[in-house]
């Protein structure tokens, strides 16, 4: 029954597909001389001489992508007509597409974005992940008034990183609508990584719905999207497998909480259709290889809420970079990706496929699939989904000895240690992992410094004082939040496969001589599900005052997350460095997931000034868990 | 009462205004919930026609509520209703204080009405009104209900209702003490989320004083009825 809208909506996108022509993926330029030889740096044209498709009945087609080059583009946001799902609805596109065109920098160069908002309400860019003056970073009300109808509003800004990152809107609720596209940064030196062909899998979540819409029903009814509940059936199952008393007893404190340990995603595929680089799972995107080549996939979740779990199968992935920085390479069979996150990874199909790409909702109500094919006719098939994952007395922050019922898996049991001595546990759960692996790595340059130095996961540290409020806008307040970076988290733990998880990311180039913290700030991420209200400390963003961090400091932020679900947390203009137990291999993050009930840390150099943004990048949880950031010179000020 | 009723949309007037204005969206829009829970056709001699909804308007931390409960037949309807000011008072509860008339045929009566309005350990969606009528008389009006899902869409409702006063209000046919109780059990199929179509059994009684009222007025005690219904919401 759970199943009856999804796969009506499948029925309806498998009769479009032969109007969806051209998903082919196209390829990013490996080098910086290829580049300049293909494409002759001229902005705003497709790659390899392809001109725009031809538009269709004023639809787009599904999973074409255009490629811009150089250090002037011009981006054009509009309100297009599209079909995705087999019925017409309204998109914000850029460039006329879903996703916008592919934007390929140069390290070091100086690009220009000319931004035009033909839209009749006010719109915006901001470079995910990009290191940028603060007036350049697009989020209207506190780096720029925003792109009011019609304008034209000119980003430029010196590019002083490569890797991948993406871009999207920071006006409303845009981004759901499809304003989103991913921005590849070639590297000035010699890349580390060896690979042979490139391309961006940028995965979404698309609904036919207004996205206010979207936002008005959670208000009212708040498990609307909610199509994995538990029915009584499960019940009397566990009553059958163990007895009256002990199932009652299971559940008595979700009862009595009333939580629902089924309450993954607040919007799942009962609305939503898993996009790979804009094409359904009907339209199946390819991605061309020949066999023995390393193929580099940049995967990008630009989901306005979904949380993927993400697979090829048949083959080993090997991670070499995690939000656009390098990672020791690290050979898995799976990642979680959350929202805002990227990944790149090198696979190297030996025979001819074909394989799924294959991305699955971590609500298990649908997935994104792609093919990683040696003939573009040749399409793989969707693996089945993954059972459902169900969250445990861990996930909201309980005791260990809560696990006793309840959900009892040893994934949270590896994790217990991680919080006390965080190096030495990373450091093993990575050894019985399948480890690390050199399949893409060009040259063992960095192989001498394997050192392990680990990390104080509880320095005492001079504490930033915020203000707390609670009430009834929060639910609960985790009574013993645990560091869990070895834990892949709920429906991964223990499924046989090796899950990549934060402990094994670990920077490429050793980070001994980073800067120790010298403050911290404890931010808990609250909320109210049945409400659907959320904050930070139990204060919403129009009620807070901004975080103020201190210009040349060296800030701990740790977080606490008091809620059942998954929050992305992305702070603007800085880095967050993500303590992962080992102080000479922290791994640079933009986004930091923090996984339900646990805490984690991170620590920002604090070298931008201006005004700044902190937040849950989970679209709907935004409004409320946000924070602006006043970078304060306290030489200047004194 | 006019003069209430014009107060309180005046005031969802003004929260409607107040709404922010930043580059961000809202987190905490002016919203507004109508609620058919019974919209149904009891198969009594009388095929009783009943309504059971309910009205929202607001933001977070403040809305406007109002119900409206009753029935119809043979030409003759009764309604209970309550407007009310909601606030959250813990992360389940809203604490709702405000206005009821119970109207018939014969009589309107006004209440005031103090009460909660949540959702109880174990997921009893519970409404609870004490109402201080117009002679004096103390009235408790309670429901609670129970969403047991037997698939993702097809959903089994229990729920108990229950109204009990300190006195006797003649005009109304209330009598003191537990007055009435009543016990449904409704199946919906939720076609989509907002509409779903039920059937469902309803045992109603009626007890004490407010059962003497009844039987002299030649009205029945206490029925069970099949019911049809609608339950929708937007």
């Amino acid at each position: 029954m759970g199943e009856k809208g999804i796969s009506r909506r499948r029925f309806i996108t498998g009769a479009t597909v032969g109007l969806t022509s051209a998903v082919l993926g196209m390829r990013i330029p490996v080098a910086l001389a290829e580049m300049d030889h293909d494409m002759h740096t001229s902005h705003s044209m497709a790659v390899s001489g392809r001109s725009l498709p031809p538009i269709r009945n004023g639809m787009h087609d599904q999973g074409v992508a255009d490629i811009l080059t150089g250090t002037e583009f011009n981006l054009v946001i509009d309100r297009t007509r599209v079909n995705i799902t087999g019925r017409p609805a309204w998109a914000t596109t850029i460039n006329g597409r879903i996703p916008g065109p592919v934007l390929i920098w140069r390290e070091g160069d100086e690009v220009t974005l000319h931004v035009t908002n033909n839209l009749d309400e006010d719109s915006s860019i901001h470079w995910h992940g990009i290191i940028l003056p603060f007036d350049m970073d697009g989020v209207p009300g506190v780096s720029f008034p925003g792109i009011k109808p019609g304008e034209t509003f000119t980003y430029r800004f010196k590019v002083r990183q490569s890797g991948t990152y993406w871009y999207h809107s920071h006006s409303g609720f845009q981004e759901q609508t499809g304003h989103y596209g991913s921005i590849v940064i070639l590297p000035k030196e010699p890349d580390p990584i060896a690979y042979d062909v490139d391309y961006v899998i940028q995965l979404s979540d698309w609904s036919d719905e207004d996205p206010d819409t979207i936002y008005a029903k959670l208000k009212k009814q708040s498990d609307y999207y909610n199509i994995k509940e538990r029915t009584v059936f499960d019940f009397f199952r566990e009553v059958q497998e163990k007895g009256f008393a002990k199932a009652w007893a299971d559940r008595k404190m979700w009862n009595e909480m009333r939580m629902s340990d089924r309450d993954l995603s607040d919007v799942t595929g009962y609305t939503y259709t898993f996009l790979m680089n804009g094409a359904s799972p009907a339209a199946n995107f390819r991605v061309l290889y020949k066999p023995g080549q390393k193929v580099r996939l940049r995967v990008i979740n630009s989901s306005a809420m979904t949380f993927f779990d993400f697979r090829i199968p048949g083959l080993k992935m090997t991670v070499v970079a995690a939000d656009g920085q390098l990672v020791k390479p690290v050979t898995v069979d799976e990642f979680r990706i959350g929202v805002a996150e990227t990944y790149d990874i090198v696979v190297e199909p030996q025979d001819e496929g074909p394989y799924p790409i294959f991305a699955q909702a971590l609500d298990r109500t649908g997935y994104a699939l792609g093919s990683l094919t040696t003939d573009p006719a040749k399409l793989a098939k969707a693996p089945p989904m993954d059972p459902l994952p169900v969250l445990t007395h861990v996930d909201m922050g309980m005791a260990m000895e809560g696990m006793g019922h309840g959900g009892h898996e040893m994934g949270d049991q590896r994790s217990q240690g991680v919080g006390s001595h965080g190096g030495g546990h990373s450091m093993s759960g990575m050894s019985h992992g399948g480890g690390m692996s050199m399949a893409g790595m060009k040259h063992d340059m960095t192989m001498g410094d394997e050192k392990v130095i680990p990390m104080d996961m509880n320095p005492d540290l001079p504490q930033v004082p915020l203000p707390i409020k609670k009430g009834p806008h929060t639910t609960m307040w985790a009574q013993n939040p645990q560091y869990r970076l070895n834990d892949p988290g709920p429906g991964l733990r223990n499924n046989g496969r090796r899950v990549l998880t934060y402990a094994d990311l670990k920077n490429f180039y050793p980070t001994a001589h980073w800067p120790k913290p010298e403050r911290e700030m404890v931010l808990h991420l609250t909320g109210n599900m049945e409400r659907y209200m959320w904050s930070i400390n139990g204060i919403p963003y129009e009620e807070a005052d901004p975080l103020e961090f201190i210009y040349g400091e060296r800030l701990r932020v740790t977080f606490i997350n008091d809620t059942m679900m998954n929050h992305p947390m992305h702070l603007h203009g800085m880095w967050s460095d993500l303590e992962t137990g080992d102080e000479n291999h922290i791994p640079r993050k933009h986004t930091v997931i923090v996984q339900p009930g646990a805490k984690i840390s991170m620590r920002v150099t604090v070298d931008a000034s201006g005004r700044w943004v902190f937040h849950c990048h989970l679209l709907y949880h935004m409004g409320g868990m946000f924070r602006e950031v006043t970078v304060v010179d306290m030489k200047r000020k004194a | 009462m006019k003069r209430h009723i014009r107060a309180f949309i005046t005031g969802i007037a003004l929260m409607a205004a107040s709404s922010g204005s930043w580059a961000m969206k809202t987190a905490d829009p002016f919203l507004v919930k109508f609620m058919a829970d019974k919209l149904e056709v009891a198969n009594d001699t009388d095929t009783t026609k009943v309504w059971d909804v309910q009205l929202w308007a607001g933001k977070d931390w403040h809305k406007l509520w109002f119900y409206s409960e009753g029935e119809s037949a043979n030409g003759g309807t009764e309604s209970e209703n309550m407007l009310t000011y909601s606030h959250p008072i813990a992360p389940f509860w809203d604490a709702q204080v405000g206005l009821g008339w119970d109207v018939s045929p014969e009589v309107d009566y006004s209440w005031g009405v103090i009460g909660v309005n949540g959702l109880a350990p174990y997921w009893f969606e519970t409404q609870a009104h004490v109402l201080i009528g117009e002679d004096g008389t103390l009235g408790f009006r309670g429901s609670f209900e129970y969403e047991a899902l037997l698939t993702q869409f097809l959903i089994l409702t229990p729920e108990v209702e229950l109204s009990a006063y300190s006195g006797d209000i003649e005009k109304l046919g209330l009598g003191s003490g537990l007055s009435s109780l009543s016990l449904g059990l409704r199946l919906r199929y939720e076609i989509r989320r907002e509409f779903a179509p039920y059937i469902g059994v309803q045992w109603a009684q009626s007890y004490g004083k407010t059962a003497d009222f009844r039987r002299a007025e030649g009205v029945q005690t206490g029925d069970t009825t099949l019911v049809v219904g609608i339950r929708m919401w937007f």
